[in-house]
């Protein structure tokens, strides 16, 4: 390894400065005493308690946290079991066009997707005649629609990487089809999947716009609920909830890096053992 | 290992909303009060309340709670941020919103479409009780009030740093003046931006003549090459209490809400005018459940919930019983509850055409000095790919002398 000089050791304080500043700015004002964004006047537990009486934030939170976990499991599902099947395609054609549709819903601007998504379920809701069809339904099925691109991107290139034979070893040795894809090619792809599912729940967290435009008067997610703040100030407890979601992300992190560097030191061992 | 902490956390993330303490407030309400409410049969039923962010008290007392609490009514509470997009979701169709909150001029086009469905006040007895129709009646007349009843009133005013500014300001017109270049913050949004310049200008800030319009525009981008002004909309509170901006265009009550945090601000209502305006809550034609809608109006006029609410959002509150209220903090702020003022006006409707000429000319207003150093990046990026292209492409040349590529 490259010593690392001291003028790159200065660029990457710099970098992490740049991007960690404002998250440091806002958590160290979520504990302000008072309102004020600019004087730190006393430490305060007052906007985490008044974080927590807010009914709309955490409906909204609420909200935002099941729609992802659903739409990202949707999708993980969905966007396999197509991977699956795009890989066993043997005409390099429809192979193709297939990729090709794939890949529209992610290079589509979303503002595009969401209000064709929009209008598409306002002219379902005039067929079957239901007057308020936007609700939990629409933006679920909105947001699977967007998260399945990035889904089957991330399994398909571990499929390529896998060997095929070996599944049809497994069905030579008896094994049924599916039991065959369960215990030998699904753990092969498994690091695929757990990273599409991963983004799948990012991109639905932070989906703002084609949630403004599918979503109805039963359920708001928490990014329209923040902007629908833009007229009046937006309250300090929004900084209490930001912090505490960095926080939960951050534990989350470091908890997958450990468990990740454990299993590899774990494989190291075991590689020692056999040679 | 890692899947078993992800799926263990986030079922953890998710739960913990679900935990949310409940406060024991005493009974606000009396026995009439909660008997009337509960016999109006709307157990069970669901309302959708469609109103702007940080518009309803939920500190003091939880409105909409208590709303559910007394009739037995489930309420879908969900927010927007400007009359305009609260308008392309509800004529987009699909959705059936019972409540909407509107300001002056999207009523009376939503009335003028036909998109509201008259009232019923005989479901709404507050309404005769509390509401104060000598003053603020002629808000809502020409039948507007068949369709709608005045949630808050309030006016714009001119809000300035009294460190910044040695001799108190009385006309718009001092938002033009170059000692102050650099510390003024406008609207950012069309309508009230160039209602300033309107007022300046003497016109109406309803007119639909295309020369008036194009005055003002002129007006307002000779404020932008003289002073260089920021347009802002919330971020307004935190700038004009930092105490680094001389001048700030904003709205009556919130310059309560500033000067809390800033003593050093002060406020004056122009001698040229202000703009009067109102929001109203309004029940659209989709709506499902017209009877719970008419209730909550009901509920929103009930002196205790109207109280909570003005002194959560310090507008002024057309609500009689709020006035006479000894606890009311707000009852004497020159600000918000102004006396003698001349020159107000309001905001109607425009013609299609008018909106659509005022948003072209907001964006050349808005849009002036931006787009030079746009066009500059924009081709230096193109100089800086199309360089290393040809360098790359000469290379490969060169290489292709000395291999056999």
């Amino acid at each position: 390894m490259t010593k690392t000089s001291p003028l790159s050791k200065f660029y990457l304080a710099l970098v992490f400065m740049f991007l960690y500043a404002p998250m440091i700015v806002m958590m160290v004002f979520s504990f302000n005493g008072t309102e004020s964004t600019y004087i730190f006047e006393g430490f305060s537990l007052q906007w985490y308690e008044k974080l927590f009486h807010d009914k709309a934030t955490m409906d909204a939170l609420k909200n935002t946290v099941v729609l992802a976990v659903v739409s990202a499991a949707i999708a993980t599902v969905l966007g396999t079991l197509a991977a699956v099947g795009i890989n066993s395609m043997r005409n390099k054609h429809i192979k193709s066009s297939v990729m090709t549709v794939t890949n529209i819903p992610m290079m589509n601007p979303e503002i595009v997707t969401g209000i064709s998504m929009m209008l598409l379920f306002v002219f379902a809701g005039v067929m079957f005649n239901k007057r308020d069809v936007l609700g939990f339904w629409t933006i679920l099925i909105a947001h699977v629609t967007f998260q399945l691109p990035y889904v089957i991107l991330s399994v398909l290139p571990k499929l390529k990487q896998s060997d095929n034979r070996i599944y049809e070893a497994a069905q030579d040795l008896g094994c049924p089809p599916i039991q065959a894809f369960f215990k030998v090619v699904f753990p092969a792809i498994l690091p695929g999947i757990i990273s599409g599912a991963i983004m799948a729940f990012t991109l639905s967290l932070d989906d703002f716009i084609i949630s403004y435009f599918t979503n109805g008067p039963d359920f708001q997610t928490l990014p329209i609920h923040i902007f629908s703040m833009t007229k009046k100030r937006v309250k300090p407890d929004m900084y209490a909830l930001s912090t505490l979601i960095f926080v939960a992300m951050l534990v989350l992190l470091i908890l997958m890096n450990v468990a990740q560097s454990r299993s590899d030191k774990k494989q190291r061992r075991k590689q020692k053992e056999e040679s | 290992m890692k899947k078993f902490f992800s799926i263990m956390f986030s079922v953890i993330i998710a739960l913990s909303v679900f935990v949310i303490p409940v406060n024991a407030n005493e009974e606000v309400f009396s026995k009439e009060t909660i008997e009337y409410y509960k016999n109006l049969g709307l157990q069970g039923t669901i309302l959708n309340v469609y109103n702007w962010g940080e518009y309803i008290d939920d500190e003091e007392l939880d409105v909409v709670s208590e709303f559910e609490r007394l009739t037995g009514c489930d309420v879908n509470y969900t927010t927007f941020e400007s009359n305009e997009n609260m308008y392309s979701k509800l004529s987009g169709g699909g959705v059936s919103y019972d409540i909407i909150i509107p300001s002056d001029y999207m009523v009376e086009r939503l009335i003028s479409e036909e998109m509201l469905l008259p009232l019923d006040y005989n479901n709404i007895p507050n309404y005769d009780k509390y509401f104060d129709t000598l003053k603020y009646g002629h808000l809502v007349g020409n039948g507007i009030s068949d369709y709608a009843v005045i949630y808050n009133v309030g006016t714009t005013i001119l809000i300035y740093n009294k460190n910044m500014v040695k001799e108190k300001p009385d006309s718009w017109k001092v938002l033009w003046d170059e000692q102050y270049k650099g510390k003024i913050l406008m609207f950012n949004n069309p309508r009230d931006s160039f209602a300033i310049a309107q007022f300046v200008l003497g016109q109406s800030i309803n007119t639909t003549e295309k020369v008036e319009w194009d005055a003002a525009a002129e007006l307002l981008m000779e404020q932008r090459k003289r002073v260089k002004p920021e347009y802002v909309m919330d971020e307004v509170f935190i700038k004009m209490e930092s105490g680094e901006y001389a001048f700030a265009t904003y709205y009556a009550g919130d310059y309560e809400l500033m000067v809390e945090n800033n003593p050093d601000l002060g406020f004056v209502f122009p001698k040229e005018g202000v703009n009067t305006f109102y929001d109203a809550m309004c029940i659209p034609s989709a709506s499902q459940n017209k009877k719970g809608a008419e209730a909550f109006i009901n509920f929103m006029m009930e002196p205790e919930v109207a109280l909570a609410n003005a002194e959560y959002i310090y507008y002024a509150t057309p609500n009689k019983a709020v006035l006479q209220n000894d606890e009311y903090s707000l009852a004497d702020s020159k600000a918000v509850y102004p006396k003698h003022l001349k020159n107000t006006q309001e905001f109607h409707n425009l013609p299609t055409d008018t909106l659509q000429y005022m948003n072209s000319l907001w964006m050349k207003v808005k849009g002036e000095n931006d787009a030079k150093g746009l066009y500059i990046g924009f081709f230096s990026v193109i100089a800086v790919v199309v360089v290393i292209i040809i360098a790359n492409i000469l290379k490969k040349k060169r290489m292709a002398k000395y291999y056999d590529v």
